[in-house]
Order: structure tokens, then C-alpha cells, then sequence
């Protein structure tokens, strides 16, 4: 301890002593045993639209339809001009998993499970990820091998998975998405390649991918970048001969996969239905005719 | 990317018979970047017709013929022909529902009306068209209360009860402004039967031939009204309510906060056209003055209805089509769909794991006789959340295994969802019957047990189907 700790500690005894206390170290024994133990609730297991901090609302069901239409925090009440503690925790815990889902990994038990070989951009890790987003759209020499060896080129459809800036979501959705896409694919008639997965992708990475691969429809499983209302939403990136340097309007993108939005399964058979579509219009983007 | 729809109502009631055409547009609200979600943004009425008096051959009789030329003369004033028409309702409302010919007078309109148009009737979807006519389903949304419509017609006073825009109640009382008539010379000409015994619970005598008694005719009419305030909780209820209710009673568990009066009784309320109480040879004003000095208007807030004696037909227009979710599964060529009888899964038997719907749907399939080959019905559920691919395949399974009886007919395999999963499990029953049956699955659809549905032509390149959900017992 500092000498200058040590000095505080010892004034504020004494003034405690004065104002006719016990000093908290000779106390502390006893009601350290009242301290309840039990593992506090996890404050995001909440559902934010069925609840109402209100106190007194004039129409609750009201109020509640009102919640019901938007993820946005009404009803939250305050404490004099502040938020309710539970909002602020609450406000901070969503955070906290938008932060999780940005820094964490995909995990390689997900990967395996799932049978998906990796491959991965020119970053090294997250941090540089994160800092050079022109590094994570290309891939080195040891990589394009890696893909040439495991895909077959000229695929109709190639689908890749790719973590972008929610982990979470990948993991959260994924499969489901892919398996509902690769049945409606099929009843289609459309043969899809081999599935793997790219750690540390951008979107326009599929340009790169498909410069190597050169299938007619590149379609990416890609995490979106979190917010406070989910850190579990997924996008779906499709392009009809994608390549290097072709106009972003060229690509079509299906946003918002989650639970509490387009649920995964549902958006996969739509999916299917739009790549169909792109195939016999040999477009995508705004050239796409819907 | 916007599509207009065009959509008739035709309401033949005890007393008038109306029509009007509206136009429904649909719209994909939903962002680029998002699955598309169609929906109906705007309804506009473009055409009512006059109110004519519903032609009757007898007292238990509907003019057919009659009818049929007074619906080609509006259609033909509208400028619009049957072909035009895509979707709609023809009811027979009030007391013209009982008489015998009802049905047939039906089957032959709902043709010339355009080849998706429902021919329907019963006092619940009656109450239920009626109160959406008149705004109270809107109202009870926009206020977030529960708002009770009362269509007091010719015939009968039919009654809904929305809350939140979500009909939670309805009843249906042989309580009318022609249930009494009379001549010019103020005779009487006609007195319902319920009328006659409802004057005699009072010690009261009425019948055809006698003249005008104020005292008598005012007796009744405000019994009448007195039973109206039993049915929503405002007095105490007696043994005359049951005997008026045509079907079931209201359950009264719940507050009611706005009152609003439709039908053309509603147009007597503050006493209209001139003095003479039997203006209109019946005891529609009577009825009216006696409601607004009544507790139903003084002691609960009254909204006015956007639309009075045409709410019924409005709502036939206007509030019958639904749209259906917008990532569904259609086999091409099997719409329109009439007249669906509805099997709803019940809560108990949604909560049962996956693999054991099976059973759970196979023991209610054989509730409905589904002889003949086209006897067919739609499974409805609400669905389960967040299914992941391989329980929609368990649920298809389950849902191939209980609907045997029907996959073994030509018909098509019809699913009714209210969650957002039409799209993968049709794909998933697609493909689990080897693509060899026809799969309508669709969804965002909200059905109870007793209904009928139909599902009409595919809308909006395909992506939606309007639905008409014939609410004909009232159960959630």
C-alpha cells in the first residue's frame, strides 16, 4: 500500500471513530455472511418489448402495442433527469454483446460441426481486420490454392460463410440459412458447390473469390456490423459473375436475418427463389428484375 | 412497385340491398434491402350504389331475379364489369339470411360478381364486417381501446367488439327498425315473431291489423332497448336477452370504453327527417331517439362511425380481403380456392414436441368429413419460433404423416400459418412428397377452427394471395 492509502485510511477511521462508528475492518466479519450468492439474472435474457418501466401508464396494452412495433426503448421511465439503473445496465450489457460479437471468432467447433473448411484473408488477426478493411477483400497465394484444391471451378452457385463484424450472427444463422437455400436450390434444379468458410472477409472479398472460382452466382453468409437492438443479424450477398472491380450496384442484398427479423430458415427459401431468378436473368443488383 | 385491386361488396339485407366497389393498393413497404412485404397501404371506396329495398317475393322469400338486375344495372352505372373484379363479398345480412332461398340467391350473385368473390352469411362475420365498416376496428386501434360497434339494422343489431383492432367479441339480437311496420293509414302490417312475444313478456298485445298505439309501440321499443344495455353489462341481464340473442351472448369480461352505432337505425339517432315518428312506416326512428336517450349513449362515450347504414357494405368492400405473408409457397395453377373448412391445432397441441403433431393432426383430420374427392381442408397453426432447418423437416414429417387422409386425394396439401415460415416449410413439403403434389402454404394469416377461407389468385408477381377468412363461429 502507498503511503499516501495508508494516511487516508487512517483519517477516515478516525472520523468514523468520532461520529461514534466502528471501523468497517472490525466489522466487516458479519455482514460479509449476508451477501447473497445466488448467480444474479442475466439482464439481456429480458425480452425489452414486453416490458414497461412506466409506473403507472394510463393504457398499458397501449403502450405495449406501441413497444411491440420498434426495438427502440420507449417506456424506459428515469430517476430524475437519468435513466433507471436497470435501463443503464441494460443499456451496457447490449453493448457488451455487440462488442463480443465484433472482437470474438468464429469458433472452430462451429466450423467442424458443420464440415466447412477455412480459408482466410490477407489479415493476420481481428485487430488488423478490424484497422485495414482493404486487407480483408484479398487473399495471399496459400489461400486461392487452398480453395482451388477444395472447389470445383464454374459452379453454378458457390456459397461461402464469412464472419464480417458479427460472429454471433454467423454462428446464430448460418446453416439454417444455407441448408433452407441449398433444399429450395434443389427442388430448383440448381446444383450448389461446395460450401467453406473465410475468416476475416469484407463483402467485396467475393470478388476475389470469384476471380478464382468463376462461379456463375457467388453468394456470401455474412455477419452484420451489430447494433444495441441484436448483435445477431445476418446478411446475404449475392452477385451474378462477380470479379474484381465490378460495380457495387451489381450486387443484391438480402439484410436483416435474424430471430427477430427475416428468421433463417424463411430466408433461405427466399433466397433460393431470388438466385433463380438471377440465373435465368444472367444479372444481379439493380440490373435484377424483380 | 404499386398494384391496384379492385373489390366489390354487396350487402343484401333485411331491409335494403347495397353495393359498393373499392380499391385496394398493394404495396411493397418493405426496404431494398429486406424480404419483400406486401401490403395493402390504401382502401378506397370509388362506388356506392343508391340504397335500394331488398326485393322480396314473399315474407320467406328473396326476389332472385329482381336482385340479379338491380347488381347488372349498378355494375353498369359503375361502369365496371364482373371480369374487373378481383376480389370481394357478397353477404346476406340480418333477417334475409333465414329466408329460404338465401343460399341459392347467393351461389347465383357470388358468379356474376367476378370469379373470386365470397358468398357468405352469418350474424358473427356480419357483426365483424359491420363494425370495420364503421371505423370501430380502426378507432379501437388508434386509441388502444376496447370499442363495442353496434349495426342496428332492419332486422337484426349485430355486434363487435374490438380491442386494440382486434375483434374480441360479438353477439347478434332480433332487434330492428322493421320489425314493426306499418301502412299509410298507420296500421300495423307486420310484426316479427320475437316482436309478438317479447310484447307479451310486457303483458302487452300486438299484431297485424291493429292501429298505431303510441303507448304500446313506445313500450316495446324501449324494452328493446333496455335489452341492448343488458347485452353490454349496463343493467342486470334477464331471460328477454336470451330469447333476442340469435346465437350466443356476449361474455362481458371486459371493459368496454367507446360505444359507436352503425346501420341505418344509427342515422335515427338524434332524430332525423321530420316530425312524424312513422316516417318510414316502421319503428326505426323510434328506436333511434329511444338509443340516445338510453345508458348506452349516456353512460359510455359515443364515437361516430365513419359510416352508418353503409358500414356493412363498406366493410363487405373494403375490410374482407387480407394479404397474405410475402415469402409463401403456391403451386401455379391451383387458385383460387373457395369455401376451405379450417383446422386449427389448438395450443395444447402446438405445444407438443415436433414429432408428435403427427398424431395430433391425423385425430382432428377425422373430425370433418372429408368424403368425395375434392373434400379438402386447411391445416392453421401459428408455428413455432425460431425453427432451425431440421425441425421445419421434423415438422413436415409430422405434417405429411397427419394429413394422410388428404395427401391421398388429388386436391392440394393446404397450410395456414401465422408465423413467418410459409416460404421453407412449403419448400420442405415440396419436397418431401418428391415434388409430385400441389403445396399451398402460406402465411402471416391469423384463422381459428370453424372458419372457411378462401385464397384467391396470386398478386404482386406472385409474392402475395389475398385471402378471405369467413368467420362463422366466433371462438378466440
Amino acid at each position: 500500500m502507498v503511503e499516501s492509502e495508508i494516511n487516508i485510511k487512517k483519517i477516515i477511521a478516525e472520523v468514523l471513530a468520532e461520529m461514534g462508528h466502528d471501523v468497517p475492518a472490525s466489522s466487516a466479519q458479519g455482514e460479509v455472511a449476508a451477501v447473497d450468492d445466488s448467480p444474479l439474472v442475466d439482464l439481456t435474457t429480458e425480452d425489452l418489448k414486453k416490458q414497461l418501466l412506466v409506473p403507472e401508464p394510463a393504457n398499458r396494452d397501449a403502450y405495449l402495442n406501441y413497444k411491440d412495433a420498434t426495438v427502440s426503448r420507449i417506456g424506459i421511465w428515469r430517476s430524475g433527469s437519468r435513466y433507471k439503473t436497470s435501463a443503464f445496465l441494460r443499456f451496457r450489457a447490449d453493448h457488451a454483446i455487440a462488442q463480443d460479437a465484433v472482437f470474438n471468432d468464429v469458433s472452430s467447433d462451429f466450423l467442424k460441426e458443420w464440415g466447412l473448411f477455412e480459408v482466410k484473408t490477407k489479415c493476420t488477426d481481428k485487430d488488423q481486420f478490424l484497422t485495414r478493411p482493404d486487407l480483408g477483400r484479398e487473399l495471399d497465394d496459400e489461400n486461392i490454392a487452398l480453395l482451388k484444391k477444395n472447389c470445383n471451378e464454374r459452379a453454378k452457385v458457390q456459397i461461402y460463410v464469412t464472419d464480417g463484424l458479427s460472429s454471433t450472427a454467423v454462428e446464430k444463422n448460418a446453416r439454417d440459412t444455407f441448408l433452407a437455400m441449398e433444399q429450395g436450390l434443389k427442388g430448383h434444379g440448381i446444383e450448389v458447390g461446395a460450401p467453406f468458410f473465410l475468416r476475416y472477409g469484407r463483402v467485396p472479398a467475393m470478388d476475389a473469390i470469384a476471380d478464382v472460382l468463376h462461379p456463375e452466382v457467388t453468394v456470401a453468409l455474412i455477419g452484420e456490423r451489430p447494433g444495441l437492438a441484436t448483435a445477431e443479424s445476418m446478411s446475404c450477398y449475392m452477385a451474378y459473375n462477380a470479379h474484381g472491380g465490378m460495380p457495387e450496384a451489381n450486387r443484391t442484398v438480402l439484410s436483416n436475418i435474424h430471430r427477430g427479423g427475416t428468421p433463417a430458415v424463411e430466408a433461405g427459401a427466399h433466397i433460393a427463389d431470388v438466385i433463380k431468378m438471377m440465373l435465368e436473368q444472367k444479372a444481379s443488383g439493380l440490373e435484377l428484375k424483380k | 412497385m404499386r398494384e391496384q385491386v379492385l373489390s366489390v361488396g354487396i350487402d343484401i339485407g333485411t331491409t335494403t340491398t347495397q353495393l359498393v366497389f373499392s380499391q385496394l393498393t398493394l404495396e411493397n413497404t418493405a426496404s431494398l434491402v429486406t424480404v419483400p412485404r406486401i401490403e395493402i397501404i390504401d382502401k378506397e371506396v370509388i362506388y356506392r350504389s343508391a340504397i335500394h329495398f331488398t326485393p322480396l317475393r314473399s315474407q320467406n322469400e328473396i326476389d332472385d331475379h329482381s336482385i340479379r338486375s338491380l347488381i347488372e344495372r349498378e355494375y353498369q352505372a359503375a361502369g365496371i364489369t364482373p371480369q374487373q373484379v378481383q376480389t370481394g363479398a357478397v353477404i346476406i345480412t340480418g333477417e334475409a339470411a333465414r329466408k329460404q332461398n338465401a343460399e341459392a340467391v347467393l351461389r347465383a350473385l357470388s358468379g356474376l360478381a367476378g370469379e373470386f368473390v365470397v358468398a357468405t352469411a352469418g350474424p358473427t362475420l356480419e357483426g365483424i364486417i359491420a363494425g370495420k365498416g364503421a371505423g370501430a376496428g380502426v378507432e379501437s386501434k388508434k386509441r388502444g381501446a376496447t370499442v363495442v360497434n353496434l349495426d342496428v339494422g332492419g332486422g337484426t343489431t349485430n355486434i363487435a367488439v374490438f380491442k386494440n383492432g382486434e375483434v374480441i367479441d360479438t353477439a347478434c339480437l332480433d332487434i330492428g327498425g322493421r320489425l314493426i311496420r306499418f301502412n299509410n293509414q298507420g296500421t300495423i302490417d307486420y310484426v316479427a315473431d320475437k316482436v309478438a312475444s317479447l310484447a307479451r313478456a310486457l303483458n302487452l298485445n300486438i299484431a297485424t291489423g291493429q292501429r298505431y298505439d303510441q303507448t304500446v309501440v313506445d313500450a316495446i321499443v324501449r324494452r328493446m332497448v333496455g335489452i341492448l344495455e343488458e347485452v353490454l353489462g349496463l343493467v342486470p341481464a334477464t331471460s328477454e336477452l336470451a330469447m333476442l340473442l340469435t346465437d350466443h351472448d356476449l361474455r362481458r369480461d371486459y371493459k368496454i370504453d367507446y360505444v359507436s352505432f352503425s346501420g341505418g337505425v344509427a342515422d335515427c339517432l338524434f332524430s332525423c327527417g321530420n316530425s312524424d315518428p312513422l316516417q318510414y312506416g316502421d319503428i326505426g326512428k323510434l328506436l333511434g331517439e329511444a338509443i340516445t336517450g338510453s345508458k348506452l349513449m349516456q353512460n359510455i362515450q359515443t364515437l361516430t362511425a365513419i359510416e352508418t347504414i353503409r358500414a356493412t357494405v363498406v366493410g363487405a368492400g373494403s375490410h374482407t380481403t387480407n394479404i397474405s405473408g410475402s415469402t409463401i409457397t403456391v403451386a401455379p395453377g391451383v387458385l383460387p380456392l373457395q369455401n376451405i373448412p379450417v383446422l386449427k391445432l389448438s395450443t395444447e397441441d402446438e405445444a407438443l414436441p415436433l414429432d408428435a403433431w403427427g398424431d395430433a393432426i391425423r385425430k382432428k383430420v377425422q373430425w370433418f368429413n372429408l368424403d368425395g374427392e375434392k373434400q379438402n381442408l386447411a391445416l392453421a397453426f401459428k408455428g413455432p419460433e425460431n425453427l432451425g432447418f431440421d425441425e421445419v423437416r421434423v415438422l413436415a414429417e409430422a405434417i405429411v404423416q397427419g394429413m394422410e387422409e388428404v395427401l391421398c386425394k388429388t386436391c392440394p396439401l393446404i397450410v395456414v400459418i401465422e408465423r413467418d415460415l410459409a416460404k421453407v416449410l412449403g419448400q420442405t413439403l415440396r419436397n418431401r412428397l418428391g415434388f409430385a403434389k400441389d403445396v399451398i402454404c402460406i402465411d402471416t394469416i391469423r384463422v381459428a377452427n370453424g372458419d372457411y377461407i378462401d385464397i384467391g389468385h396470386e398478386l404482386a408477381a406472385g409474392n402475395v394471395v389475398p385471402v378471405i377468412v369467413k368467420t362463422l363461429v366466433f371462438n378466440y
